[in-house]
């Protein structure tokens, strides 16, 4: 596998350093080379087999007191989210700070060990793997990591870091680690010479390129990336995003990407689900999700961007939202958002809304959606009743 | 302890005198080619190189530019914030009739806080964690008022009550770390207000926070404005925020003013690249989904080493079109239409054609 994948892998990166190059030029970039692969078969698996599956998938932090150091409390940082992700396609997560998304990202990556629910990636249970086993995977499944300050050891060299990969996974390289790092930069637009400069001589956008080589290096099937762009200048932010959608086309690259920024999610994936405290609340195809939100809180979030048009100013329907999100050491019963929720009603503080499918491919959890047909809302009615029925008999999680 | 020093280090520049010819202007807020340079062992680090700008009562001036343009240290400046001793402040700074660049640093204090005050990116670190936030707030009321503490204490609360803080007569005996994140800026907001100031800047104050409690923090500035009739100078990254609030823009870039402009015109209308670049690395969500971003290439040039000639023109995309100029000379900044201004050397008319058959459509 590593040899002839190694090789093929080789041709690839040279006819994509153009690219990526070609991706900083303003000009070059509507009919950049880029495009022929897109053009070709622009989303194919989107139908395909999934890729990744999330079942029900929960972390609690344990909150411990006394000198026994006795569990008293649970943070709920994720509580039960399901979702799959197919082949070649990029979800996007988005929601509040603490709404669970990171520890999300982090779970399906393994970096911390989900307290229940199922992952499985490739059809293949990864939850109960011990680190062993799981190693060998790991290749398979990488992350780009948030702060390009923090997440390079500034000790060591460009060389070593995006070469770290190889060494660990004991891969033998077919002309050695040295060059295959270097194709690799030249793949993420960065001067192939710059091997054995540290990370200290690179600017913002260009350590995050460092970063996004060292996550290729494998040539992994699936990447998280946890807020790419965020820590960076808006015009480096444009060359990351193009940057990364030029390395899914060209690799055939499978993203969930993590990110509280509405607007870089619309841009970059193809499906988004929406986080509220812990919860999945919606999951649909983007511009299902953009132009048709189902859920108050994806309203209230969409109508909170600002927007870069002064003639648009006072025109806007907005939903201001009061207060803040509510603590996950002890959230809301029901529904989750029913203490800022405008629409509100007595079952929403008695039932949980299950997230079920209101029209083909747009998942919400609300009883009273937006958007969204009568007999789409009486699917909802029916669907509540039987979970609340069975919850009433063990008891309503949180009560 | 640095009152002497100050002195000694303004009356170097003529700016000076000409500025005593010009006299006090009419703006309320009036900055006249302001530099703010660092040395240090590298080199001259120049923040601020040349900056003017002026800013009306109840207005509002958006400062947009990318991290190290220099648009921080211009808010600072202005407060007379810098370290006089490792900083050299030149130009004159004309608030409500009186210069603050050449003032004592006495002077700058009594305005501090009273007539000028400040919001702080972050709320965490600009709070101190020991004291309650009444004690905060408390504190500087009574640095610019006479009054007993009952009556500041009660003047805290007031406060945390117009900013929108629940239960404000408990919440005022609360710690900074008791507060959510958006409530901490609610409450830095009330101090900033407590003197009620006329001129209030506030250096991304929605930076850190969720857009639900950003909208949150821009309806309370907004409000605020109108009740207090302020002058507010709005620092961010965030051209959003800056459509949403302004009344007029300044991009700047590496420490210069590349355009400055009512909102408007900035945002349908902009006559330079750099703003161009900035407008097409955005996506947006009021407008279709693009195909791809524009970024601009490159990155920010470092301060010690500006580029000759337009500090823009290593990433500029349309440098080609000034026969070199841009590489050889610095564009001054020239009022192009009716308060507009642009510094660039590509030519009006070529620049407005750019605009419209290129950048625009494809936004």
């Amino acid at each position: 596998m590593t040899g002839t994948g190694g090789n093929d892998g080789g041709n690839g990166i040279v006819s994509t350093s153009k690219n990526a190059a070609g991706a900083d030029e303003p000009g070059t970039v509507t009919g950049g080379a880029p495009v022929v692969t897109t053009v070709k078969e622009p989303r194919p698996a989107r139908d395909g087999e999934p890729l990744l599956e999330v079942e029900n998938l929960g972390k609690h932090f344990p909150v411990t007191a006394g000198l026994l150091r006795r569990q008293v409390a649970a943070v709920k940082a994720v509580d039960g989210v399901s979702f799959s992700v197919r082949k070649g396609e990029t979800l996007g997560l988005v929601g509040e700070s603490g709404c669970g998304k990171s520890t999300t990202g982090r779970m399906i990556m393994r970096l911390l060990d989900p307290s229940f629910g199922k992952i499985k990636f490739e059809g293949q249970d990864i939850t109960g793997l011990s680190q062993g086993r799981l190693r060998p995977l790991r290749r398979d499944f990488q992350m780009i990591f948030q702060d390009p300050y923090s997440s390079l050891n500034p000790r060591k060299t460009v060389g070593s870091i995006v070469g770290a990969p190889f060494r660990l996974q004991s891969i033998e390289t077919e002309q050695g680690v040295k060059k295959a790092v270097q194709e690799l930069l030249e793949l993420v637009g960065l001067n192939p010479e710059h091997y054995n400069r540290y990370p200290h001589e690179f600017s913002g956008g260009q350590r995050q390129r460092i970063g996004i080589a060292r996550t290729l290096a494998l040539r992994p099937k699936l990447i998280v990336a946890d807020e790419p762009v965020s820590a960076l200048d808006v015009s480096v932010q444009a060359q990351v995003v193009n940057l990364m959608e030029d390395l899914q086309d060209e690799l055939d690259l499978t993203y969930v990407v993590i990110a509280h920024d509405l607007s870089v999610v619309r841009h970059i994936s193809d499906r988004v689900a929406v986080m509220y405290l812990g919860k999945i609340v919606e999951i649909a195809d983007r511009a299902d999700l953009y132009e048709r939100p189902m859920h108050p809180y994806t309203n209230a979030l969409l109508s909170a961007v600002p927007v870069p048009d002064p003639s648009l100013r006072g025109d806007r329907t907005r939903i201001r939202l009061q207060g803040d999100v509510p603590s996950p050491l002890d959230p809301p019963p029901a529904c989750r958002f029913h203490t800022r929720c405008w629409k509100a009603q007595d079952i929403c503080k008695q039932v949980e809304p299950p997230l079920v499918e209101l029209s083909p491919g747009h998942q919400a959890a609300c009883h009273f959606p937006e958007n969204a047909s009568v007999s789409a809302t009486d699917e909802v009615a029916k669907a509540a009743v039987a979970p609340a029925a069975a919850s009433a008999e063990d008891g309503t999680p949180g009560g | 302890m640095a009152d002497k020093r100050p002195a000694e280090l303004i009356d170097g520049p003529g700016e000076q005198k000409d500025g005593a010819a010009a006299g006090a202007p009419s703006a309320f807020l009036e900055v006249r080619d302001l530099k703010i340079h660092f040395p240090t062992d590298d080199g001259l680090v120049k923040s601020v190189d040349g900056l003017s700008f002026q800013l009306e009562r109840g207005r509002t001036l958006g400062i947009v530019g990318e991290s190290g343009s220099g648009k921080s240290v211009t808010s600072l400046g202005i407060l007379g914030l810098h370290n006089r001793r490792n900083a050299r402040v030149s130009g004159q700074i004309w608030l409500d009739g009186a210069e603050l660049v050449g003032a004592s640093a006495d002077d700058v204090r009594r305005l501090r806080g009273r007539k000028m005050a400040m919001i702080f990116q972050d709320p965490l670190s600009a709070m101190h964690p020991f004291y309650t936030v009444g004690h905060q707030i408390i504190e500087a009321y009574r640095v610019h008022n006479d009054v007993s503490k009952q009556v500041a204490r009660k003047h805290a609360i007031d406060m945390l009550g117009k900013v929108g803080i629940p239960k404000p007569q408990q919440r005022v005996d609360d710690f900074p770390h008791q507060f959510s994140g958006g409530m901490r800026q609610r409450a830095m907001i009330a101090m900033a207000l407590s003197c009620d100031p006329e001129l209030l800047i506030a250096d991304e104050p929605t930076t850190a926070l969720d857009v639900t409690v950003q909208a949150q923090i821009l309806d309370l500035i907004r409000d605020l404005q109108q009740e207090f009739n302020s002058a507010i100078i709005m620092i961010t990254h965030d051209l959003g925020v800056v459509a949403e609030l302004s009344d007029d823009i300044l991009v700047m870039y590496a420490g210069r003013c590349a355009e400055y402009a009512a909102v408007e015109d900035a945002f349908h209308r902009p006559l330079h690249p750099y703003t161009w670049g900035l407008l097409g690395s955005m996506p947006r969500l009021d407008r279709e989904r693009s195909e791809r971003l524009m970024p601009i290439k490159g990155t920010p040039p470092s301060l010690i080493n500006v580029p000759d000639g337009c500090a823009f023109n290593p990433r500029c995309a349309y440098k080609d079109l000034t026969d070199g100029k841009s590489i050889a000379e610095r564009p001054e900044l020239r009022e192009l239409e009716p308060g507009h201004r642009a510094a660039c050397h590509i030519p009006l008319e070529k620049r407005r054609e750019i605009w419209n058959d290129e950048i625009a459509p494809k936004l």
